[in-house]
């Protein structure tokens, strides 16, 4: 068949998961008072629409800041506004000031879930597309596996269509990013991605990777010819784009401090609820959120934060290449995700994007991955009544994803682009062993996972542990990510100057 | 899973389809069920709390057991399932329960019985020619078909979404078939006995079975002249045949003719009492009949021919109403619906006793005698053009012709299931299914026959794109316009008019192919 048709099979079968499951319960459904982020969402409709900008992030008396107040930067705001007009044209109950609050209806769920895939189709998707069938190499079978697995990576499905968020607007932007430096233009990649940071402050995760990479690339051109005039064309775009998107705030100070002081609240702590993340792990041993002062809790995680990203960061210095970039940003965001402070659950969706720009040349891990992050959030999925395309959509992901890529098969030294490593510490793996434990460690894993999946969802916690399953998931999935960590680190850290020859454009 | 790449064997792409279709099916769950899910339900409470004397005569909920006994059985044996679910579900005074853990078994319980269907299409699928060539398994018949009969859009909408159990049911006509492909006549005819029994609409294709087994089955070997000699009638194959297809009917109905129950049965299963057209009209022949009628009443009143008080009030208020009186042309009785079916097929069944063309022709056969009760029939139901669809869709991967065919009529037809899914939240499933299904077939049949020039030619292109616009009008714009309140039924009337004029080409084009023999594509080119 052409391309085209199955390019557009593959949409097609991703927006159908989409839009069944957003079928499903949302978060918060009929929890008053606080309801979720279908509320906060919709919470920020009704306040960019009826208040004046000054407000938005201020506490007054129209705009109480502890129900669900504007936490995230300006475009999103400026992304409600648009919505809430629409919401008006078509019902002004929806955000009607005071008296919204916590409405729900049939219609109104069909309108917010359609503005999710609206975002989704209008950004998300064609990125995506964009990249598997231009960017990405391999034969067209692999491009369209990887179109149509991307496009069925069940985490972002379930959190964007099942409980309720535009993650797929700032990833997809982070994405455009990603293109516009991955087909060499730099000042529309550098644009796109300051609009992802100025959608979500999260896209931090992925900035450090640009920053490198492109000042990398400008040192490569010279920094006293080309490349300085390159890295002035893009520090302008990238400041004329922040100034645009933030200026209403930036004509007083206090205005832009308000923001920034909602953006980073450093008050609520390490960290929130159960992630899988380092502290939250080891908080099951040691207490450190209540040994340590916040500040100390800031710093440590600032000091190992900036450990973890610096080895990839300075490689990517070293060697701006394309195929680095993608590994860069995977190991950063993950790292970020890892170590840093005031992380949500959700936030592995921006490691996940990565993943999915590696899947063509690391299948294996790739879907290792995915379907762990995937995993990660299942106390948040449980809480929302999302067990049900859960399972569903991981299994087809996870069975679809090894099947098309023929993943498992593709276990060995040099398949998992080891072979640099053993190289150089010397390690001599006998090739069908190294294959096998991979494998059954593989398979082992799977098969907790799905255990843990079914336990979860299936059995009474004990009544002196009622959080005993969350915990065991998020320190389960955090163990894979730092072993993830590690093995990211160490293809990146240690590829070869000759091979990449080959692997990149 | 379209793309489902071959690894190792057929069995990976199938499993792979099969799983691909079974997600979706899985995901469709919460989605909108229809007063069927009732019906069903109702069925399940009645086979498991009633003794059988009275599973044809309770009547607490307005649907009554209307289907044939096996399918009163499958119901009773689906229910000793049920009970681990919710035993609520079985007591016949819960009308309209549905429990979450009800809605979930119910469900589960229509994707499961597929297995018999995804089973067949396996069956189906080993019968198709040029599938040879191992190099390149996507563009394969067998590939194409699978998808075209697992994949198919009215299957999904209609069992997943509507609720009904056609997959089953589809899963034993399919298998009947490809026994009488693979040469197992008396399997096949065992099976098609037992389908009567499940659901007695499959009487519509019953007259190309009877015709096909007594040419081609028990008239041992022709000459090569085609012509028929008496002589070689096998009354052993008869008998062998006879004795199946009773024995089935015995252990069906005969439990209800020792109770004294066999007219309150049939009573059930053929109620004339219903209207000429289903609520909402399916696209045949009567649909025109019927809108032919409307115009020439509007206009005979704007011209002052006829007189308004006089009319039948049900004609001018909507198109919803179960009784549609006619106004100008002449009411239908079901007698002359019944004797326009019969003309309708017969051309087809004296030409395959006439000029056999082996299984291919005997399924053609039955595309003709669904597609002719499904035009001419008394209360067609919208769903039956199915029993067309599926059953073309294995002739439509071996000859350039029948694929012509069946694009245009698998597009019409899914297009008149619409109506059937009309909340909100099921309207972008419909669409992106089926885009999905439409997209698909188009490119994998033209690539299929790329050699060759295009499967429909311009005019019919431009009819079929004209369905767009018309599901626009229809479902977006019509509904933001005034009328919406005054004339409800106009989107109905247009969709049902305009899908018709397909259903009614294809039918003669179908014709068409039966009489002049098609053209298979032994010589296909692989490329």
């Amino acid at each position: 068949m052409e391309t085209w048709a199955v390019a557009s099979i593959c949409v097609l079968l991703g927006l159908t998961a989409r839009w069944t499951v957003s079928l499903n319960s949302y978060s918060g459904a009929s929890k008053a008072p606080m309801f979720g982020d279908y509320e906060a969402q919709r919470h920020w409709q009704e306040v960019t629409f009826n208040l004046p900008v000054r407000q938005w992030y201020f506490n007054t008396t129209d705009n109480d800041l502890k129900y669900w107040g504007l936490d995230y930067p300006p475009l999103t705001a400026f992304h409600s506004l648009l919505c809430a007009h629409i919401a008006n044209l078509i019902n002004p109950d929806w955000i009607e000031l005071h008296k919204s609050r916590g409405y729900e209806s049939p219609a109104h769920k069909f309108f917010m879930r359609a503005t999710v895939i609206f975002a989704d189709v209008l950004i998300y998707i064609p990125a995506v597309v964009v990249y598997c069938l231009y960017l990405a190499q391999g034969s067209s079978k692999t491009k369209s596996s990887a179109l149509l697995c991307i496009l069925l990576y069940p985490g972002l499905i379930l959190i964007d269509n099942g409980h309720f968020q535009y993650n797929s607007v700032s990833l997809g932007l982070a994405l455009w990013g990603v293109l516009g430096l991955g087909c060499g233009h730099d000042l529309l990649g550098s644009l796109a991605f300051t609009l992802a940071l100025s959608y979500k402050q999260m896209e931090l995760y992925h900035a450090l990777p640009f920053f490198w990479y492109l000042l990398g690339k400008c040192g490569k051109l010279g920094l006293t010819g080309k490349g300085l005039i390159l890295l002035v064309k893009i520090s302008l775009t990238v400041l004329v784009s922040f100034a645009l998107c933030w200026l209403p705030f930036l004509f007083d100070p206090q205005q832009t401090l308000q923001v920034i002081h909602r953006l980073f609240p450093m008050a609520r702590g390490l960290f929130e609820d159960k992630v899988a993340n380092v502290w939250c792990s080891l908080n099951i041993l040691v207490k450190i959120k209540t040994l340590l002062s916040v500040d100390t809790q800031i710093y440590l995680s600032f000091g190992t934060t900036l450990l973890a990203v610096l080895p990839s960061s300075i490689k990517l210095l070293m060697k701006p290449t394309f195929w680095q970039f993608r590994l860069a940003l995977m190991n950063s965001s993950l790292a970020f995700f890892l170590f840093s402070f005031q992380v949500h659950e959700k936030s592995i969706l921006l490691a996940a994007l990565p993943a999915c720009l590696l899947l063509n040349e690391l299948p294996l891990m790739s879907v290792w991955f995915l379907h762990t992050s995937t995993f990660s959030m299942l106390p948040l999925l449980l809480k929302d009544n999302l067990f049900q395309p859960y399972i569903i959509t991981s299994l087809g992901f996870i069975v679809f994803s090894l099947y098309l890529f023929s993943a498992v098969d593709r276990s060995s030294v040099d398949d998992l682009r080891l072979g640099p490593c053993c190289r150089l510490t010397g390690t001599n793996f006998l090739w069908f062993s190294f294959s096998t434990v991979v494998k059954l460690q593989f398979a082992l894993s799977v098969l907790t996972m799905a255990g843990l999946s079914f336990m979860s969802a299936a059995l009474e916690p004990p009544a002196k542990l009622p959080d005993l399953f969350p915990v065991l998931v998020s320190a389960c999935a955090c163990v894979h990510f730092l072993g993830f960590l590690l093995y990211f680190n160490l293809v990146q850290l240690t590829e070869s100057p000759r091979s990449d020859k080959k692997k990149i454009n | 899973g379209v793309m489902a790449a071959p690894r190792d064997g057929t069995l990976s792409w199938f499993l792979a389809l099969t799983l691909g279709v079974s997600l979706i099916k899985f995901l469709l769950i919460k989605a909108y069920h229809s007063t069927d899910f009732e019906v069903h339900r109702n069925w399940l409470a009645i086979t498991h709390s009633l003794p059988v004397s009275k599973w044809y005569f309770e009547e607490t909920s307005e649907w009554t057991l209307d289907y044939p006994p096996f399918f009163a059985w499958f119901e009773y044996g689906l229910s000793h399932i049920a009970k681990y679910f919710d035993e609520e579900m079985l007591v016949v005074q819960n009308l309209t329960y549905a429990s979450p853990a009800t809605i979930l078994f119910q469900r589960l319980s229509v994707i499961f019985t597929d297995l018999v269907f995804v089973y067949a299409v396996k069956e189906c699928c080993k019968c198709v020619q040029g599938g040879k060539r191992p190099r390149d398994i996507l563009g394969s018949p067998s590939f194409v078909l699978a998808v075209l009969l697992l994949w198919n859009f009215g299957l999904l909408i209609v069992d997943h979404i509507h609720f009904q159990y056609n997959g089953f049911l589809f899963g034993v006509f399919l298998l009947s078939v490809a026994r009488h492909f693979q040469g197992r006549h008396l399997e096949g005819a065992f099976l098609f006995a037992v389908l009567l029994n499940l659901k007695h609409i499959y009487l519509y294709i019953a007259p190309a079975y009877g015709i096909y087994l007594l040419r081609s089955f028990c008239l041992i070997q022709d000459n090569s002249d085609g012509s028929l000699k008496w002589r070689n009638f096998s009354f052993i194959r008869l008998a062998a045949l006879g004795i199946i297809v009773c024995s089935v009917f015995a252990l069906s109905f005969g439990p209800f003719l020792a109770l004294d129950q066999l007219p309150q049965v049939l009573s059930r299963l053929f109620p004339f009492k219903r209207g000429l057209c289903h609520a909402y009209w399916a696209p045949n022949f009567w649909a025109l009949y019927n809108a032919a009628d409307k115009a020439l009443s509007v206009l005979g009143i704007k011209l002052k021919l006829l007189d308004v008080a006089k009319l039948p009030k049900a004609s001018m208020t909507g198109g919803l109403v179960q009784e549609f009186q006619h106004s100008v042309l002449p009411s239908v009785s079901p007698l002359i619906t019944l004797i326009c079916t019969l003309i309708s097929v017969s051309p087809a069944l004296f030409s395959i006793w006439h000029r056999p063309c082996g299984a291919r022709g005997f399924l053609r056969c039955c595309v003709i005698c669904a597609l002719g009760s499904f035009l001419f029939g008394w209360h067609v139901h919208e769903k039956a053009i199915l029993m067309a669809i599926l059953p073309l869709s294995i002739l439509a991967v071996e000859s350039k012709d029948d694929a012509g065919v069946f694009l245009i009529l698998a597009t019409t037809g899914h297009l008149s299931l619409f109506p059937l899914l009309f909340t909100t939240p099921e309207f972008p499933i419909k669409i992106l299914l089926m885009l999905l299904f439409t997209l698909y077939s188009f490119t994998s049949l033209k690539r299929l026959f790329r050699p060759e020039c295009c499967l429909i030619n311009t005019v019919e292109s431009v009819y079929l794109s004209g369905l767009i616009p018309l599901e626009i009008f229809c479902e977006l714009i019509y509904p933001l316009t005034s009328w919406q309140q005054t004339f409800p039924f106009i989107p109905l009337l247009l969709t049902s008019v305009y899908c018709a004029f397909g259903i009614i080409y294809s039918f003669f084009r179908l014709y068409g192919i039966l009489l002049r023999g098609p053209r298979y594509t032994t010589k296909r080119k692989s490329h």
